[in-house]
């Protein structure tokens, strides 16, 4: 039976918590603590945290957040926007983040991906894409919340990635994200077949159907997920027992 | 006198370090943290983090004595506690990027996990996400060990891994999992040596009440 992890991501500015569509328009919708304690009590597997201010402004201001919820949340932590170097990566990584997520730091120099991954393991190290279909089966990756250009294909720079040492993808579709009309399932297929570290989808979910499909494609076993969860539109026992009675194997906290 | 248990947690720079100690804490644990072996003093409860690459957390480990200190330790009879990296250093030798001798306290070799599943198929690498344990294959009772409590397939705890210990004595070997068809060793335990290979700072509740068993033993 597939294990599968189920991941509430929390995208943070400056001390809230908040969510956009299309990674854009954003909304405050509270306390990011209050809401990372409550997904880890009810059962979340894994939580990721992104600063989605960082990396445009280029200063890291998410640890304090990590730190107070490391004291309290004893599931792994994944933490991305804004680090660009190996010292970044520790900082955060002693704030109480088990896995640093990068972006835009490795699409302007991809050295850094070997850097972070040669000091703390290519299990802490995450390859963060955002998505944005640009033709039939063709994806180009963005940086700064999809909005920025990188001319890299999708695919291929997965496979670069995990070449340099990234041990885990987070896949977020721009298209997707925040309309919670589904995950883009040819874009999950594509790249979690081609990479050969897991990959965890994010954005778009919108209903339990979504998550089975994402789940049902072989190599996908983890998925990311926000609004659903913010506003209480599903709950992770929901999402848990429609992963069971798909057949796949879903931690019980 | 204080009935909070110490532990002694060596500090070689891995990157989970402080979550260990963060998980301890939480558990009642005071923690103390020793970064050079000679700073070590009298220990109770020696607990080993790690994570990330064999050569060169077993390079940290020597370079900052830790290695005679483990060894002294275990000697004593005293608990200690191996979690991911820190389990796998106790055996002979692993594989990871070339040949690297481990710490030999346990005999075994540390192998890269199988890219392919028992059919043939592709499986990811690192083995990532949590998975249930299960029975090893002596079928030793988990009583006093630090599953205490817990039942064989019904505890998920949090692996985060691509290579993985082959203890040669199966007695040494308190739990497994299962991961493309095969069994992976999740815990190895004799006599006062416990170590997991998935990380009970990482793994809920499930894993806090594994380190509340640890802090009895």
């Amino acid at each position: 039976m597939k294990n599968v992890r189920i991941i509430p991501r929390l995208d943070i500015k400056g001390p809230n918590l908040i969510k956009g569509i299309h990674l854009e328009g954003l909304r405050v919708v509270g306390d990011p603590h209050f809401y990372a304690l409550r997904y880890y009590e009810e059962g979340a597997d894994e939580l990721v945290f992104m600063d989605v201010v960082a990396s445009l402004y280029g200063r890291n201001n998410i640890s304090g957040i990590i730190e107070r919820a490391a004291d309290r949340v004893f599931i792994p932590i994944t933490v991305g926007g804004g680090i660009r170097s190996v010292e970044d990566a520790r900082h955060i990584l002693r704030s109480g983040a088990d896995k640093v997520a990068i972006n835009t730091a490795a699409v302007q120099r991809p050295a850094v991906i070997s850097e972070i991954s040669r000091e703390f393991g290519s299990q802490a190290t995450v390859l963060s894409i955002e998505a944005k279909q640009v033709g039939p089966s063709r994806w180009e990756a963005y940086t700064d919340n999809g909005r920025e250009r990188t001319g890299l294909d999708v695919i291929e720079w997965t496979k670069r990635a995990v070449e340099l040492g990234v041990g885990e993808v987070l896949l977020t579709s721009v298209d997707k994200e925040g309309t919670r009309k589904g995950y883009d399932i040819e874009l999950v297929r594509q790249v979690s077949e081609c990479a050969s570290v897991p990959v965890i989808a994010s954005g778009g979910l919108g209903t339990l159907a979504h998550l089975t499909t994402a789940l049902g494609l072989h190599f996908c076993a983890a998925v990311a997920m926000a609004d659903v969860l913010h506003y209480n539109r599903l709950s992770l026992r929901d999402i848990k027992n429609s992963a069971r009675e798909a057949g796949m194997a879903a931690r019980v906290a | 006198m204080t009935n909070e248990p110490e532990i002694t947690l060596v500090d070689y720079g891995m990157a989970n370090m402080l979550n260990v100690a963060r998980a301890f804490r939480h558990c009642g644990a005071k923690i103390r943290i020793v970064e050079k072996a000679s700073a070590a003093g009298s220990i109770d409860r020696l607990v080993v983090p790690g994570v990330g690459a064999f050569e060169k957390s077993i390079c940290a480990v020597r370079q900052n004595g830790f290695d005679d200190l483990i060894l002294s330790h275990i000697e004593t009879g005293r608990p200690f506690l191996g979690i991911c990296v820190g389990m796998q250093m106790l055996f002979d030798t692993s594989e990871e990027f070339g040949e690297h001798q481990g710490l030999g306290i346990l005999a075994g070799r540390v192998t890269k996990i199988a890219a392919v599943d028992v059919n043939g198929n592709k499986q990811a690498v690192p083995h990532i996400g949590w998975n249930t344990l299960v029975s090893p294959n002596t079928q030793r009772p988990w009583d006093s060990t630090l599953f205490a409590h817990r039942t064989p397939n019904a505890e998920s705890v949090y692996f985060v891994h691509s290579f993985t210990a082959n203890p040669v004595d199966e007695h040494d070997v308190l739990a497994d999992c299962l991961y493309g068809g095969r069994r992976i060793c999740a815990a190895v335990q004799r006599d006062n040596i416990s170590a997991t290979q998935f990380h009970p700072e990482r793994s809920g509740e499930a894993g806090l009440s594994m380190i509340r068993n640890f802090l009895v033993l």
